[in-house]
């Protein structure tokens, strides 16, 4: 092996060994769902579809929210076996918050904060099996929080 | 004194429930807002954030940047016992990361 080659061997494996936890978080990172901008866009990019309308999935959260930088939600579903929760804002420029996967005996559970542009629609979308269920609730906002 | 992406933690069992809350310092910039020179500010935010339980994930969390500045979660893990150990980690759109580990307490 010459020389040359064989430093670009190791520059080349060098780059793929720093390389590789952006690349392995880019796999993972749903990037089309992050990036649609409404909520049955996002739900497509990630595989939902079919979603029933269930009194399983409870948000708590305010009706009314002064500032929409920082909106407090808690999500739960009633459903055994839910594996994940996403949840989805109406009106925001991109709808897709978060999607939290619960494994090993976490319960279907989440309190988190959100940032929301205007009145809208929350949403939240429980996967259970391959089925999916959805609770929403009417936020009022006044100052736009996503900036 | 604490970075300035320092994660604050806390662990407690109640009953059978293990009530985990973490808190994240991280700007979440959606790359849509302008500073005062009119420029826009890049995107920066947390795109994954990974929890374990004596080692096995419990929660896995996908991110946008509708998530707030400072990152504000609570979730229940079950089955877990005094002095078990917690680990959080995320990791954003930049490439940077960060991890903090906290042991289960007794509420």
């Amino acid at each position: 092996m010459q020389r040359r080659d064989f430093l670009q061997l190791l520059l080349g494996a060098a780059a793929a060994t720093l390389l590789l936890p952006i690349n392995a978080l880019a796999a993972i990172w749903n990037k089309a769902a992050f990036e649609a901008t409404t909520v049955d866009a996002a739900a497509k990019d990630m595989g939902i579809a079919a979603e029933t309308l269930s009194p399983d999935i409870q948000i708590t959260a305010p009706d009314y929210a002064e500032n929409g930088a920082v909106v407090q939600v808690e999500v739960r579903s009633n459903i055994p076996n839910t594996e994940a929760i996403a949840i989805l804002v109406d009106k925001n420029p991109t709808s897709l918050i978060a999607n939290f996967m619960f494994s090993n005996g976490a319960e279907p559970f989440v309190v988190t904060r959100i940032k929301m542009a205007e009145t809208s629609n929350v949403v939240a979308i429980a996967k259970v099996g391959g089925q999916y269920f959805k609770g929403r609730k009417n936020i009022e906002v006044s100052e736009n929080g996503c900036g | 004194m604490a970075a300035d992406n320092a994660i604050k933690m806390r662990a407690q069992l109640k009953g059978e429930i293990t009530e985990i809350k973490i808190l994240m310092s991280h700007p979440m910039e959606t790359g849509r807002r302008k500073n005062d020179l009119n420029e826009v500010i890049p995107a920066h935010f947390i795109q994954l954030v990974t929890v374990t339980l004596n080692d096995k994930p419990v929660l896995e969390a996908q991110w946008g940047t509708g998530i707030s500045k400072n990152p504000y979660l609570t979730f229940h893990a079950r089955g877990a016992k005094v002095g078990d150990k917690v680990v959080v980690v995320w990791h954003d759109n930049k490439g940077e990361m960060n991890s903090n580990e906290i042991a289960v307490a007794q509420a």
